[in-house]
């Protein structure tokens, strides 16, 4: 179902109760409309204080590291035989991905608004890490929920936040995954809103959140978007990006929604297969329904009851999407893809050794797109792909995966 | 018109009583024992019963209920199956009836059939925790055109502006969640209902219940004093866990209803 919205339109959405379309809103208990309340004032008055941004730009720039590289992939465009690849390098933010850039933004607003502790779900382990690092850059108590079965596939991020000063909780309910610690992190935000701000880390949940972790990384677009006008003297053909909740996909996209020439495509997780349960394409196998105090497209079984999930990602591996994706996406501005696991560790491997750059398992799959696509590029297409994170994370759980397969064959790697 | 709901808070008042309205988890440990468990809570003085509908991420709950909901999801039953009891309670108990519930389940199933269906096997009102009066246009439409009484939660830390709104959309009786945090036993009342309370009567004549965290005696008296009926859920679910395996769990449920009332003046 594709509706003509005008370009205008589509980039002051949210409206004021949170709704991109017919997604989005607050869907949430009474006791978390207050905070989000809060939380909505808060950031309204932030946005207008132009002290807030030139902060948190010293913040991206001085700690994060940013701008972040617009990486020219010359052999990987080679290997494809067409168009010219750019990788946007978020791998190379402090950290490691970027969701850095949230943490720092709503690390700024927590303290405007006097909280004293940080609370964060994570998945892959990825937010966790910033969360609990921009709590340590700014001396807040920090508590991490994480699903233990994601802490089994991200051991060294565990580790990594506990480093950090962090309390990691495991949460034991449900799929024991993203999803659940969400869950939890909400029970315990309920419970000690008066000191403790949620600093939820994707464009999920109810507004104020999609529209406010957008808006902190949209900055991947702004860069990109200048440094592929400095690079190619125009806009790219295609963005390609990941979308689990959709935080980096949406930031990369953001800036780019009002220029119909520039197409863009979504990379959901594919996983073992496309039957209920063993992926998380929400565009593939999802209907709109709520989850986590939004509305959007879910994985769900007939009775509204929301189904496990599968990735080999774990970044990726939840049942529900941003509200902005379902309603982009319902427009056809963005198209969603998905990419099996299997399809995703072969370009974990490939863009290794094409360009000595080890994507995350998340970011492993726009590239697997790309590789999909590859041959219906048009000749001289530029292509900016978001390299949401490094794939340090994951070398274990690949080196597990992949042993007793036979690795890429060299000559796939180094032809040329 | 005037509902169920509301013509027993109205005959309460008139005999000078409260309400005692316990939360099951429909289909803990099966649908058999809640079909069997609402009319014991009825015997035991309850006034109004409070029917949980599981939602796998039942994210305003705290880890007695979830465990109830997942007791009770185990079996896979369909919404149309716990309407089927309903129907069976309809046959041996007299007392309202309140889905209690998350959007999701209601949503797929579609508001308008849900009504419609929700009516006809006999229920009053449905709470969905999920439900915000802002959201709540085709919600409320749809249960009001089949005389269902939509009841909404308000909070200690809801402001003025959102009470008004909640109070204009209840119908039957306004639920107030005594606390912030999620529900659960808890061993005291906080000192936040009162203050809240007199903010929701500012706004609207309706009837006011007081839930989360009430678990003895003492809690439901002290809530009598101040509100025109108590809500226990957790304790309730909890308690039917430690018994779980006793052949007559109703009985036992039953008693535990008529300790937590006893003591209180007119219960």
């Amino acid at each position: 179902m594709s509706a003509k919205v005008s370009t205008p339109e589509m980039l002051t959405r949210p409206d004021e109760g949170g709704h991109y379309g017919l997604y989005g809103g607050r869907f949430v208990p009474e006791t978390l409309m207050g905070p989000l309340e809060e939380l909505e004032e808060a950031y309204k008055q932030a946005r207008r204080d132009p002290s807030f941004h030139a902060e948190l730009e010293e913040l991206f720039h001085s700690y994060s590291g940013r701008p972040t590289p617009l990486t020219f992939a010359r052999r990987l465009s080679e290997y494809l035989g067409r168009g010219r690849i750019y990788l946007k390098r978020e791998d190379l933010n402090h950290t490691g991905a970027h969701k850095i850039n949230n943490a720092l933004g709503q690390m700024l607003l927590a303290r405007r608004m006097g909280k004293t502790r940080i609370i964060a779900e994570t998945g892959a382990g990825q937010h966790g890490v910033a969360t609990a690092t921009v709590s340590a850059l700014f001396g807040m108590e920090c508590e991490i929920y994480m699903g233990t079965e994601d802490m089994r596939r991200q051991a060294l991020n565990v580790f990594r936040m506990r480093l950090l000063g962090a309390k990691v909780t495991p949460v034991d309910s449900g799929s024991r995954t993203l999803k659940d610690a969400i869950n939890e992190a909400m029970r315990d935000w309920v419970t000690n809103v008066a000191t403790t701000h949620y600093l939820l880390g994707s464009v999920l949940g109810a507004h104020p959140y999609p529209q406010i972790v957008r808006d902190f990384q949209s900055i991947i677009g702004k860069e990109a978007r200048k440094q592929i006008l400095g690079a190619e003297g125009r806009l790219p053909d295609l963005l390609l990006a990941c979308v689990g909740g959709g935080s980096n996909s949406i930031g990369l996209f953001y800036d780019f929604l009002g220029d119909p020439e520039v197409r863009m495509v979504g990379v959901e997780a594919g996983g073992r297969s496309l039957d209920l349960g063993e992926h998380a394409a929400r565009f593939a196998g999802g209907r709109r329904g709520v989850l986590q105090g939004t509305m959007s497209y879910v994985l769900q079984d007939e009775e509204g009851q929301i189904a496990g999930t599968h990735s080999v990602s774990a970044g990726l591996d939840y049942p529900g999407v941003g509200p902005e994706h379902a309603y982009l996406h319902d427009i056809g501005r963005v198209q969603y893809t998905s990419i099996s696991d299997a399809l995703a560790l072969e370009a974990f491997q490939l863009l290794s050794r094409l360009e000595g750059i080890i994507p995350a398992l998340e970011s492993a799959h726009a590239v697997a797109e790309l590789i999909r696509m590859g041959p219906g590029l048009e000749k001289g297409s530029v292509v900016v792909v978001n390299l949401s994170g490094r794939g340090d994370k994951d070398v274990a759980q690949a080196a597990e995966l992949l042993e007793g397969q036979p690795a890429l064959q060299e000559t796939e790697g180094r032809r040329q | 018109m005037t509902t169920a709901i509301g013509r027993k808070f109205q005959e309460l008042k008139r005999q000078g009583k409260k309400a005692f309205i316990p939360f099951i988890t429909a289909g803990d440990p099966d649908l058999k024992m809640t079909i069997n468990l609402v009319p014991e809570l009825e015997r035991a003085g309850s006034h109004i019963v409070e029917l949980g509908i599981p939602f796998s991420d039942p994210l305003a709950d705290g880890p007695t209920i979830q465990r109830s909901s997942e007791r009770a999801l185990r079996h896979r039953y369909r919404l149309a199956d716990y309407l089927e009891a309903v129907r069976e309670i309809r046959k041996q108990a007299t007392a309202p009836l309140i889905l209690f519930t998350y959007f999701n389940p209601i949503f797929q199933y579609g508001l308008e059939n849900l009504a419609r269906d929700a009516r006809a096997a006999g229920v009053d009102g449905v709470l969905v925790t999920d439900m915000t009066p802002e959201e709540a246009d085709e919600y409320c439409a749809c249960l009001e055109a089949h005389d269902l009484d939509p009841v909404f939660l308000a909070a200690p830390t809801s402001s003025a502006e959102r009470i008004a709104r909640i109070a204009q959309r209840s119908r039957g009786f306004v639920y107030l969640v005594s606390r912030t945090g999620v529900t659960g036993a808890r061993e005291t009342l906080s000192e936040s209902v009162r203050l809240t309370l007199d903010r929701v009567r500012k706004h609207t004549d309706l009837p006011v219940a007081v839930g989360f965290g009430i678990s003895r005696p003492e809690h439901v008296q002290a809530v009598w004093e101040v509100a025109d009926g108590a809500v226990v859920g957790s304790a309730i679910v909890q308690e039917m866990e430690r018994q779980m395996d006793c052949e007559d769990l109703p009985a036992r449920i039953g008693k535990f209803c008529r300790w937590l009332t006893e003591g209180a003046t007119d219960g």
